[in-house]
């Protein structure tokens, strides 16, 4: 399936400042991986050492929250959009 | 090289001080250019760590995007953001380090006993392994070119 992937301001830098990415997958899980294997840089910033995406990245399938659906094994179709939403945490030392 | 006015700093520092003893939090919008970054217009938001918020500050992903769309209203960008850390140095914690994404500027505010203090920013390396710190300049002059 030819879908979309827009990419956030933070991880413009490394994608050569392209602000979306097309490709071609079944699911998001699959999308993602396509993204990170093209864009190697973006891995570290998307998941965690044990390969689980970030809590603080937030993916969307035409502006539906993944968490809501079927996670990373969530279906795209054509025309899909996939949108990677930062949100922002942080804090002092406790 | 992070460009911001008085006024911009005083606001942060303002924003900090109303929330005290709670974490504030807020967008920074502006531009990003061959000379630099500066801050036009902040984007203040609410903590939405009801848990805990004297020691963290949580940004949702909704909050992100109203920010977003108020730096496009304005012909800007989001280059970052801004937070507290009340009676606590303004530092970066790991806790930050974690959270932190990278390219945007992260500004903290140390306020201390609803008296704000010290004003750091800072970047994350590309290989998420520290935060740099990023010299804040007083805009007096022309803003960076594009």
């Amino acid at each position: 399936m030819a879908i979309k992937l827009e990419i956030p301001t933070a991880l413009r830098p490394y994608t050569g400042k392209q602000a979306s990415v097309e490709c071609e997958a079944a699911t998001v899980g699959e999308a993602l991986r396509r993204l990170t294997s093209t864009y190697a840089d973006l891995r570290k910033h998307l998941y965690t050492d044990d390969g689980r995406i970030r809590s603080f990245v937030n993916i969307y399938v035409n502006d539906e929250d993944i968490r809501y659906l079927e996670k990373e094994n969530t279906a795209i179709k054509d025309g899909d959009t996939i949108s990677i939403v930062p949100s922002i945490a942080g804090g002092q030392e406790s | 090289m992070l460009h911001l006015s008085e006024q911009i700093a005083r606001e942060i520092r303002e924003h900090g001080a109303r929330d005290y003893p709670h974490e504030t939090c807020g967008a920074m919008l502006g531009l990003d250019g061959e000379d630099g970054r500066e801050v036009l217009a902040l984007f203040p938001l609410t903590n939405r760590r009801d848990d805990s918020p004297r020691n963290r500050f949580a940004i949702t992903s909704d909050d992100v995007r109203a920010a977003e769309r108020m730096a496009r209203e304005r012909r800007l960008e989001l280059v970052g953001w801004y937070h507290s850390h009340p009676d606590h140095p303004a530092r970066p914690s790991e806790y930050d380090r974690e959270h932190a994404w990278p390219w945007y500027s992260y500004i903290i505010v140390s306020v201390a006993n609803r008296h704000p203090g010290d004003m750091t920013s800072w970047r994350l390396t590309d290989d998420r392994s520290t935060f740099l710190p990023e010299e804040i300049v007083n805009r007096v002059s022309a803003p960076p070119t594009r």
